[in-house]
């Protein structure tokens, strides 16, 4: 069976996220004010091949935990659907 | 003592380390490749070097994908034998990211890429990279990342600290260490930290471009000096 994973990758709230901060405070010269707060992360699309959604399941979550984010500093969350 | 400088796709401070290892430390110096499996003709007197620049691009975070190489697993069991492994800026990065070290290197707080001389305060000579150094004696030595933010949890800072695993901060010509002398932002102004076990160095500044008098500052020496200093020492 043929998976696709949506994997959202966010920097931790209390690590300071320069690149959003520097987004942030340059929003206003498209005239978008009220901006609070910018956090930028990385959303990572993976196509892959799995016997179950389980295995399917299993096989991102260590991708997630072992390469694609560092737990120190991000957390992960992702989707699974049938691709 | 046998130095090998690791190459990966990406290295580009690998020759002007070789050249201060071979050239100006006259050690002899071998390159290993990241797709190397092993490290025959290693012993545990010699040490591997993992070198400056952007390993396989930095791509994802920086440091991740070699930590991931073929060579790291050997690099691994070698320091796991007490072998000696030095990271210098990427290479630091690549070790946090390998495991070999804790925490992490994250992007300057000012989001700049930083190229300038800064001062180090040496905060544990009692190490094999620090060896020749006293404590509180102040390196010049210069900088050259976008990502040199050290940062680690405050209980693992606690640990750091405790065990004396903190080798550098950055501080003013003096030996001030403060805030106005952090030039990344890192965590209690950390720039260099070894493991538990003090065989596996990682910093961010790059000595090997401080070692010679025709570069103008030759504060970087006494690292290299120290390292060979210990073998001599041990053998």
């Amino acid at each position: 069976m043929k998976f696709l994973a949506e994997i959202e990758i966010m920097p931790h709230k209390e690590l300071l996220d320069p690149q959003g901060k520097t987004v942030a405070k340059n929003l206003k010269y498209i005239n978008i004010d009220g901006v609070e707060d910018v956090r930028i992360g990385k959303h990572i699309k993976i196509t892959l091949e799995a016997d179950s959604q389980d295995d399917a399941t299993e096989k991102v979550k260590t991708a997630c935990e072992k390469v694609l984010s560092n737990p120190i500093m991000e957390s992960f969350h992702f989707t699974l659907s049938e691709a | 003592m046998k130095f090998g400088v690791v190459v990966f796709p990406g290295s580009n401070c690998d020759d002007d380390m070789i050249h201060v290892l071979g050239d100006v430390m006259k050690s002899e110096v071998v390159k290993v490749w990241h797709k190397d499996t092993g490290l025959p003709g290693f012993n545990t007197s010699d040490c591997i070097v993992l070198p400056g620049g952007f390993a396989y691009g930095d791509y994802l975070r920086c440091g991740a994908l070699a930590g991931l190489s073929p060579i790291m697993s050997a690099v691994k069991d070698f320091a796991a034998k007490g072998g000696m492994v030095v990271g210098i800026c990427n290479g630091f990065q690549v070790l946090c990211e390998a495991g070999l070290l804790p925490g992490v290197l994250l992007a300057n707080s000012s989001q700049k890429f930083i190229c300038k001389n800064i001062h180090l305060k040496i905060e544990n000579n009692e190490t094999p990279f620090t060896r020749l150094t006293s404590k509180g004696d102040v390196l010049k030595i210069p900088i050259a990342h976008a990502e040199g933010r050290y940062y680690a949890d405050e209980n693992i800072l606690g640990q750091l600290e405790m065990n004396n695993q903190v080798l550098f901060r950055y501080c003013s010509p003096t030996g001030e260490v403060a805030d106005e002398y952090n030039p990344n932002g890192a965590s209690r102004n950390i720039a260099g930290i070894c493991n538990e076990g003090r065989n596996v160095f990682g910093m961010m500044p790059h000595p090997e471009r401080a070692s010679e008098e025709i570069l103008g500052n030759t504060d970087g020496r006494i690292l290299f000096e120290s390292l060979l200093n210990h073998v001599l020492e041990s053998a």
